[in-house]
């Protein structure tokens, strides 16, 4: 008990995840954004948009996130010199939450496709039929009722995100909770354990109400026909 | 499912037919369509006089809802040309828009939009396309609603009604639009019986109002009764084409004699 409370006081541990969830509520609202406007290319009418939302899926789909975030620290920062704010701090943070809405957005297009998929025909035909254009019956008909058919795998995706915004400490956010345990294993190796459990059941804590919203959202918000 | 003699047609004038002036308000010509090596439609030719109402009736299978999603380009074509109101119809973009907006369209399977109440579902094209105020559409989707005998269930959602209201609903949401010209994709065939006849009844008072109407259906009391003209589609093609009294009392090809021997013996 003495370790965990001697941990506790001299770690932020806290302030560590607070910055995961920062990180993931960000990108939440990013990756969102963008992963409505891939999935509206990729149901387009134009070709060239739906060839371009669907090469990028599957290029971000298929990376691995670390190296999304390497490259975000080595290549956009370093090579290309974008930053995002002079402090160190706070550039990394961005970086960091770039690469996770990058990566994350893919995953987001593809979860509202398969609640596109949920949509019957019949409803787009509908708002056809009554002279909507595209656009009007994406955000009105078909977008709508795909989120409602896709809070469950949205809700994964989230999930995913939240676990993998620790790959921050690969974009060198060093107050996020993945670094914080390496520091605090590496000053007391003799607590390994208990900081490897502080951390797993910190995020078992944060994830298992995420889960369940989502299932009741999924049950609540489900479009009945 | 025929109901010769439980027809809700009572009087019905059939006076449109000889009001054709000027040129038709639908015309096909020469339409060809194919859906992989299957030629679905064949060499086409028909045309729709303002106010007239044409019933489509035919085996399954027989291509007579393709030609009526080809109206409003649901489903494009091949060759030949569909003219409305004297315009070719457009291939795609505003102008597709704005004609889709004119030609009124009514599914098998209501196609009312599930996560909009009964009263958005009438409102939400004339706002979006038309810009109407809210105020203004919701009072004339009300209107509509009462017409179609459904305005006490305005603020529902479409799975609490039954199937015959939704498809009355669907039928006020086209009428929202003021369409030059409504199509009817089998309206009743996914009723269940005692439905039918409500649908009918609606459809039945547009045709006295003057709607110009396409209407595919196997019910033989509305053709009967509400249609101008039949027209008799097998395999593609149209075989026959006059009034309904030719049309059931003397049916010229073997085809439509066959047809209509199996369906008017129960």
């Amino acid at each position: 008990m003495n370790v965990l409370i001697n941990l506790f006081s001299n770690y932020n541990i806290v302030g560590a995840f607070v910055v995961n969830i920062e990180l993931t509520l960000w990108s939440a609202l990013f990756s969102l954004i963008l992963g409505v406007l891939l999935v509206t290319m990729r149901i387009s009418p134009v070709s060239s948009l739906r060839a371009f939302a669907s090469g990028y899926v599957e290029l971000f789909k298929n990376m691995p996130l670390t190296i999304i975030m390497v490259f975000m620290v080595l290549g956009v920062f370093g090579q290309l010199k974008f930053q995002f704010s002079n402090n160190f701090d706070t550039n990394f943070f961005w970086l960091a939450t770039a690469g996770l809405s990058l990566y994350t957005a893919a995953f987001v297009c593809e979860s509202l496709r398969s609640g596109i998929n949920t949509v019957p025909l019949g409803q787009s035909e509908a708002a056809r039929s009554l002279g909507l254009n595209f656009v009007q019956s994406a955000s009105q008909i078909i977008l709508p009722q795909a989120f409602r058919g896709a809070v469950a795998p949205l809700g994964n995706t989230f999930i995913a995100l939240l676990k993998n915004s620790t790959v921050a400490a690969a974009a060198s956010v060093a107050t996020e909770s993945s670094s914080l345990m390496s520091t605090m294993i590496e000053d007391n190796a003799n607590a390994i354990i208990a900081i490897f459990l502080i951390f797993a059941f910190g995020y078992v804590i944060l994830i298992i109400p995420i889960g369940l919203l989502t299932t009741w959202l999924s049950n609540k918000l489900a479009v009945r026909r | 499912m025929t109901s010769l003699d439980s027809t809700p047609v009572e009087n019905l004038t059939k006076s449109a037919a000889g009001q054709e002036t000027g040129s038709p308000l639908v015309e096909l010509r020469h339409v060809d369509k194919y859906f992989g090596d299957l030629h679905v439609l064949k060499d086409i030719n028909l045309s729709v006089a303002k106010g007239e109402v044409l019933v489509i009736i035919g085996p399954s299978g027989s291509g007579k809802s393709t030609l009526c999603r080809t109206i409003n380009r649901l489903e494009s074509i091949d060759s030949g040309e569909i003219l409305i109101d004297g315009q070719p119809l457009p291939q795609e973009g505003k102008k597709l828009t704005k004609l889709r907006a004119e030609v009124g369209m009514v599914f098998q399977s209501f196609n009312l939009f599930s996560h909009k109440t009964i009263l958005d579902n009438v409102t939400l094209a004339p706002r979006k396309v038309r810009g109407t105020f809210k105020a203004d559409a919701e009072k004339e989707g009300l209107e509509l609603l009462s017409r179609v005998g459904v305005d006490t269930q305005a603020s529902k959602l479409p799975v609490q009604l039954s199937g015959g209201q939704q498809q009355r609903v669907a039928i006020a949401r086209s009428l929202a639009m003021h369409p030059k010209v409504m199509l009817f994709d089998e309206p009743t065939s996914a009723l269940d019986p005692e439905m039918i006849n409500e649908v009918l009844d609606v459809m039945v008072n547009l045709a006295k109002e003057g709607m110009t109407m396409i209407v595919v259906t196997h019910e033989m009391g509305f053709a009967r009764q509400a249609a101008n003209r039949v027209v008799f589609m097998a395999d593609g093609e149209i075989l026959e084409e006059g009034t309904p009294e030719e049309f059931f009392e003397h049916p010229t090809s073997e085809r439509a004699r066959d047809f209509l021997g199996k369906i008017l013996t129960h």
